[in-house]
């Protein structure tokens, strides 16, 4: 029988975040999912499993890879292909595999331009999606509390914080002409506990890299990094310690702070994270550039 | 339970604390106020207090502080808030935006919204989602043309839970006359308005005073902080089983084995072999399955469930192969809403380009999409007197009572009875913008419109007779035989 007790808080977030992406599947004759691996991404595809059961996801995801990923993260990422069965599309920016990218030489800035930014355009604009699903939560940052669930994008891709959509009610308008898309965030609402107690519940596969453990790490721009293949710069390199450390976010290994924990058990994760006096965006490198990082980044397409 | 409690379970017990936390409810409020009401102050200053803004959030607006801060040395707790760049510029809020925290009771989803006349689309979208709206009022002005403005929007968008905080009671001694003088303005308003549960609050946003606890300064006062009130103020609704609604989303067709029809059940609730009607072609079938989406696990990918209730996201199956598509509306056969292509509502203009009667523009009510024209506008709502005007267009931010007339029928609730089957958005056909918002206020019946077969209704020997008499006589009137 049903209950007459309201839903948790957790229940209604998945159910709207499965009226989203439903709502996605239903209007759009093109939809993508962006996959990125991490923990938030983890929780989308697991909302899109439970969405369309007991058929498969109906859209596809792209991972846009820079290159410079832990290699774990796709070591997972083929795994849960294989397992779950969604197609999988992975995107890098063949001009910047000629030039060699990377943020050790180029910095964080020229890097996350070329390999994120003007590769996730070129895959949006191969593949000619009409709506991409992406992970970002109102919560992680101060521009994105302002953006819609459905955010509209012009044929640049570009996000115009002044004139958007009205969004009332859960009746998201997701009219567009042609070459125009919609960006959509189902999970806009959760926040990073949410996200976690969530992974804990459902018991969500997410990569090792959350949890503490032994690893060589050195010190680079402030930061504690992984030194997680050769191509860490020797002089860099000679200085690794080994450290049990764990990553709040996964990225870019070289723009992604290590931090040292012994949390090895989502329960210790949370724990940690709920007594941390910082914020999740403070191990990514790339934020910090400059005050309103994020939202001049969103504006030109990033997401 | 106090923060430094919390803090304590989290550290000596954290699978106890997620258990407890696990069974937390969900509560959206509204915060209305204008720029110098305090609003952004006391939303960094809840946010602040639940310990829900970091060390380097903390910093970064320490360092902004300097930069455009308007409390000399201490942190400007607005700045914590106020999102882009170009808003903290102005020193203004320009848009809706959403914010978060929780209680070991709740989770709170604030939005928050701009309090300039010219911003009314924001608040209105701000109310849209929102089970409570907390008013600000300036204890040194009283109620304020705003104010009004705010309680209006806040009753049209049908909040049924109004906290009034009478704010920045430090500018006047914590007087308890005051309060009072407010309090008893603000009832003669809420009673015009028909708002149906008001709280009073003495406040210093600023200060502290009974935002998360009580005040020692207002000894007069025997009621809650706003934390304690928000935690404990029971928005459950009144979720009658039998009114179910369930507005067909998704066709989900993996195999010729399986043809599921995917939605968000709107209102009541459904349980297997229960007899259903499909709005608005009439056709009727039992409920042969019910996939609660929430049960679904990877090693699980096909449950089923005996019943399911709002606002559960569900995939249901049928007994018979009926036609049925995204935009029907799926309801018990004994309990069949109105259908109708007729409609009164009450439209709010959002858009720069004026609304014309006449014109077509798509309307999107949950699931469903149509072609619509307002016929009539009735009369438009002046939001600082109520008073009502005529006119024969509506501008940005008008709010105005229509005649809604649709291309086809749907079936439609009224927004007061349902906010999710009742509401719509106005969409231009040729910008695509969502130019407006709407609520139906009620839903006319049309003949052509009809589901509920004829054989429903008994007619008495007399009523037979009559009708024979008019057909016999009055041909030109094209009367139906009954």
């Amino acid at each position: 029988m049903v209950s007459e007790k309201r839903m948790t808080h957790l229940k209604q977030l998945e159910a709207e975040s499965i009226y989203i992406m439903r709502e996605v599947a239903a209007e759009f004759s093109n939809p993508v999912m962006m996959y990125s691996i991490g923990k938030d991404s983890s929780v989308m595809l697991h909302l899109a499993m439970k969405a369309f059961a007991p058929a498969k996801v109906p859209f596809p995801l792209l991972h846009v890879d820079t290159k410079w990923k832990f290699h774990e993260m796709i070591d997972f990422r083929d795994k849960r292909a294989s397992d779950l069965g969604f197609k999988l599309i992975v995107h890098s920016n063949p001009r910047g595999l000629d030039m060699d990218i990377s943020p050790f030489v180029h910095g964080s800035k020229i890097h996350t331009d070329i390999m994120k930014t003007e590769a996730l355009k070129q895959a949006l604009d191969a593949g000619g999606y009409d709506a991409i699903i992406g992970g970002a939560r109102r919560d992680e940052e101060k521009s994105r509390a302002k953006e819609r669930i459905f955010s509209f994008r012009d044929k640049n891709h570009r996000w115009d914080p002044k004139n958007q959509r009205p969004e009332l009610w859960n009746i998201y308008n997701t009219r567009i002409n042609k070459g125009e898309s919609v960006r959509v965030f189902p999970i806009s609402n959760w926040t990073e506990l949410d996200i976690w107690q969530y992974i804990y519940l459902e018991n969500i596969p997410i990569p090792s890299l959350y949890f503490a453990k032994e690893r060589p790490v050195v010190e680079y721009e402030g930061t504690l990094i992984a030194v997680d293949d050769d191509r860490v710069p020797d002089e860099l390199k000679k200085n690794a310690k080994i450290k049990k450390v764990r990553f709040r976010t996964l990225g870019c290994y070289p723009l992604t702070g290590a931090i040292e924990s012994d949390a090895d058990t989502l329960p210790k994760i949370i724990k940690e994270m709920l007594l941390s006096r910082s914020s999740e965006r403070e191990g990514r490198l790339i934020d910090k550039d400059q005050e309103g990082a994020m939202e001049k980044k969103k504006i030109e397409g990033y997401f | 339970m106090s923060s430094e409690n919390m803090r304590e379970t989290i550290s000596d017990d954290i699978e106890k604390y997620l258990k407890e936390h696990e069974n937390k409810s969900m509560l959206r409020f509204l915060t209305c106020g204008s720029v110098d009401d305090g609003k952004s102050t006391l939303i960094g200053r809840l946010l602040y207090d639940s310990k829900t803004i970091f060390e380097d959030q903390l910093l970064a607006a320490e360092s902004e502080s300097k930069k455009y801060g308007t409390t000399g040395d201490k942190i400007d707790l607005a700045l914590l808030v106020d999102g882009l760049q170009s808003e903290r510029e102005q020193g203004i809020t320009i848009d809706v935006a959403y914010r978060f925290f929780s209680t070991d009771k709740r989770k709170y989803i604030i939005a928050d919204t701009p309090g300039h006349e010219q911003y009314t689309r924001n608040m209105v979208t701000g109310a849209s989602t929102a089970d409570v709206a907390v008013i600000l009022i300036d204890a040194r002005k009283g109620i304020l043309t705003q104010t009004r403005r705010h309680s209006y929007i806040v009753s049209l968008l049908g909040i049924e839970h109004v906290i009034v905080a009478i704010n920045k009671m430090d500018l006047v001694d914590f007087d308890k006359e005051v309060y009072e003088k407010i309090k008893s303005d603000y009832e003669a308003l809420a009673k015009e308005l028909e708002i149906k549960n008001r709280y009073y609050i003495p406040m210093s946003a600023l200060e502290g005073d009974n935002v998360v606890q009580k005040s020692d300064k207002t000894p007069w006062y025997d009621g809650k902080s706003l934390l304690e009130l928000l935690d404990t103020v029971d928005i459950s609704k009144d979720n009658k089983p039998e009114n179910f609604r369930f507005p067909v989303q998704y066709v989900n067709r993996p195999n010729l084995d399986f043809r599921g029809f995917c939605g968000t059940i709107a209102a009541g609730s459904v349980s297997v072999g229960d007899e259903i009607t499909v709005l608005p072609s009439g056709k009727t079938s039992r409920v042969k399955s019910i996939i609660d989406a929430g049960d679904i696990s990877e090693d699980k990918r096909f449950v089923t469930t005996q019943s399911a209730k709002a606002p559960m996201a569900i995939t249901l199956t049928t007994e018979d192969e009926i036609d049925i598509s995204r935009g029907d509306m799926i309801v018990h056969t004994h309990n069949v809403p109105r259908v109708s292509n007729n409609l009164k509502v009450m439209i709010v203009w959002m858009d720069e380009t004026p609304m014309e009667v006449g014109r077509e523009y798509d309307i999107k009510r949950a699931t469903t999409v149509v072609t619509g024209k307002v016929e009539h506008i009735n009369y438009k709502v002046d939001i600082n007197t109520y008073k009502r005007e005529v006119v024969d267009e509506l501008h940005l931010n008008d709010i105005a009572s229509c005649r809604l007339n649709l291309n086809r029928a749907i079936a439609a609730d009224k927004y007061k009875h349902n906010r999710d089957t009742g509401s719509f958005i106005i969409i231009d056909r040729i910008t695509n913008n969502t130019v407006g918002a709407g609520m139906i206020v009620d839903v006319a019946r049309r003949e052509h419109d009809r589901v509920i077969p004829a054989e429903e209704r008994h007619y008495s020997q007399a009523e037979r007779e009559l009708n024979a008499y008019i057909r016999k006589h009055y041909p030109e009137w094209n009367c139906k035989a009954i």
